[in-house]
């Protein structure tokens, strides 16, 4: 009689934490889907669906603007995530065999654009690029984005490295391998999984930045967050076309990551 | 692996250049006067004199202060029994998938994901549309300290989540079946064993969601209205509007030292020495 009780309470449990995530869940997708769904509204209106129309979309395209954005913001993500993702991946492997003051001098300066405040982080390459003389624009939006990105890319490139034989390298090169073949052939691969999740925090970070673009870009080049911003002044529902973009850019990109590591699982398995 | 070492080096000169350089260069303008070049130093204490003094300034600061610690109380109130349950499951596929779920949001641009609130929660927005045509009459939510609070909590509340989750199955679960077997209850194994040792989730839940939300300027902008004003607003108004770096810089600095203050107080007040050991 007891023991039923007690499951009977797990059970109502159970379904009432169901239902609590549940609710966070529609909270965290909502707003998403709502975008989605009013970018093929028919009408301007914000609140009232009144059919299905690409009008919004045909805005975007015909707006310059808009495609420059979106090509700026892909250029840079792409471009950003090539190099943080090898400057990075080299200097966590010259990390694992230098020494243990250049170790904690590396982490604590990666750890200042990480735990400041993004704002922080602007405004101090805002004044260094002026100080410079350098015109804000795509220079100075790439420089500060594999900037910030290469921090990530260490970070989670470290903990595989740390798990690593020492002798590894070192074997490759006793059976002939050039120190560079080694680091290709034999380093590389086995550290692979954390080059590429770095690789993915780089990219999503670059493309879903908007405080530090914001600060060190100009001359026009504006990024998709940027675009958002100047326009949320007023409503415009092509901004929910642009918006649904970068919701289908990122999320293809989170289905593919996450998919592809299962798919090649099964494959191995039925090997 | 010795050998690579040099690979370092780039990196390392970069990192000074385009790290500690700025930082650096914040420091400066915060404690040199206003018009210099970058060359002629006079240094300064007005600009930190400006702020203290103005209680314009001051109320800013307490207001943002004020609105990340209610936007992190809101958050630790949510967000744990949301971990709680998530960790508690017991198929470990669908514990995956849940903490996909949850972090794929994140990933997701936080400007147009708060844009889309501004969309829903506007006088004539969705929100109100439907209030109104269930027979309610319609309420006011954007440009409210409210709106800016849901906006903040909406954003940050996924990582509060993920710490605590983390903490919580990185837990040994022998504890609570000790704690069980010496003939505490559900609540008492919860307050005395698991509620402890996932502190160090919650702090550095805290830290991951005070942070931004302290200094944070788009979304009082976007969901507080153009007359919200927040310290990210203030810093961001001096350096792109009116052109006062060095008062901007000393607001910054300000800033980044209460906030180094607070998670300092934070850790501090963590006192439970499974924090060292790593949980």
């Amino acid at each position: 009689m007891n023991e039923n009780k007690v499951i009977k309470d797990k059970k109502k449990t159970g379904a009432l934490g169901k239902a609590y995530v549940g609710l966070l869940l529609i909270f965290f997708y909502f707003p998403i889907i709502y975008t989605v769904v009013f970018s093929f509204n028919s009408s301007k209106s914000l609140s009232v669906f009144s059919g299905f129309s690409l009008r919004w979309y045909e805005k975007m395209l015909n707006d310059n603007s808009m495609i420059n954005a979106i090509f700026y913001t892909v250029f840079v993500a792409v471009v950003a995530t090539a190099v943080s993702t090898v400057v990075g991946t080299l200097t966590a492997i010259g990390l694992s065999g230098s020494s243990k003051v250049l170790k904690i001098a590396i982490n604590q300066i990666n750890n200042l654009p990480i735990l400041n405040p993004d704002i922080v982080t602007a405004i101090g390459l805002l004044m260094f690029f002026s100080a410079l003389t350098v015109k804000k624009g795509l220079l100075t939006l790439l420089l500060a984005h594999i900037m910030f990105c290469i921090p990530y890319v260490i970070l989670s490139i470290m903990p595989k490295l740390r798990t690593l034989d020492p002798n590894l390298a070192d074997a490759a090169m006793d059976l002939g391998c050039t120190p560079f073949q080694a680091l290709i052939k034999v380093i590389v691969p086995e550290i692979m999984p954390g080059i590429m999740s770095g690789a993915l925090i780089a990219f999503t970070m670059s493309f879903d930045d908007f405080v530090i673009s914001y600060f060190v870009t100009g001359n026009g080049v504006n990024n998709i967050s940027i675009m958002v911003y100047t326009m949320s002044k007023r409503i415009n529902p092509s901004i929910n076309a642009l918006s649904t973009i970068i919701i289908a850019i990122i999320t293809i990109g989170l289905l593919v990551a996450n998919i592809l590591p299962v798919i090649k699982e099964k494959k191995e398995k039925t090997k | 692996m010795r050998r690579f070492k040099i690979m370092v080096y780039p990196y390392a000169v970069w990192a000074f250049v385009l790290i500690v350089i700025p930082m650096i260069m914040i420091a400066l303008y915060a404690f040199t006067e206003k018009g210099n070049d970058v060359m002629t130093f006079k240094f300064t204490l007005e600009n930190f004199m400006q702020f203290f003094e103005d209680a314009v300034f001051l109320n800013v600061m307490k207001r943002s202060l004020f609105i990340a610690l209610i936007t992190t109380v809101i958050c630790i109130i949510l967000g744990y029994p949301c971990a709680y349950i998530i960790a508690g499951i017991t198929s470990e596929k669908n514990k995956l998938m849940m903490v996909l779920l949850i972090t794929i949001p994140t990933w997701i641009n936080m400007l147009v994901r708060t844009y889309a609130w501004l969309g829903i929660l506007q006088d004539n927005g969705l929100f109100n549309t439907i209030l109104q045509a269930l027979g309610f009459h319609a309420i006011k939510i954007i440009h409210t300290d409210f709106a800016v609070v849901f906006g903040m909590v909406y954003n940050f509340i996924p990582f509060m989540i993920l710490q605590i989750y983390t903490s919580l199955t990185k837990m040994d679960k022998s504890y609570i079946e000790a704690a069980e077997d010496l003939g505490a209850n559900k609540v008492q194994s919860f307050l005395r064993i698991t509620l402890p040792l996932s502190l160090p989730g919650i702090i550095s839940g805290i830290t991951l969601v005070f942070l931004p939300a302290a200094s944070s300027f788009f979304i009082p902008k976007l969901l507080g209205g153009g007359q919200y004003v927040l310290i990210g607003n203030v810093i961001e108004n001096q350096f792109l509007t009116a052109g006062n770096w060095n008062f901007g810089s000393a607001v910054s600095l300000i800033m980044a030292v209460v906030m180094l203050f607070l998670m300092w107080l934070t850790k501090k007040a963590d006192r439970d020495p499974s924090a060292e050991r790593g949980f």
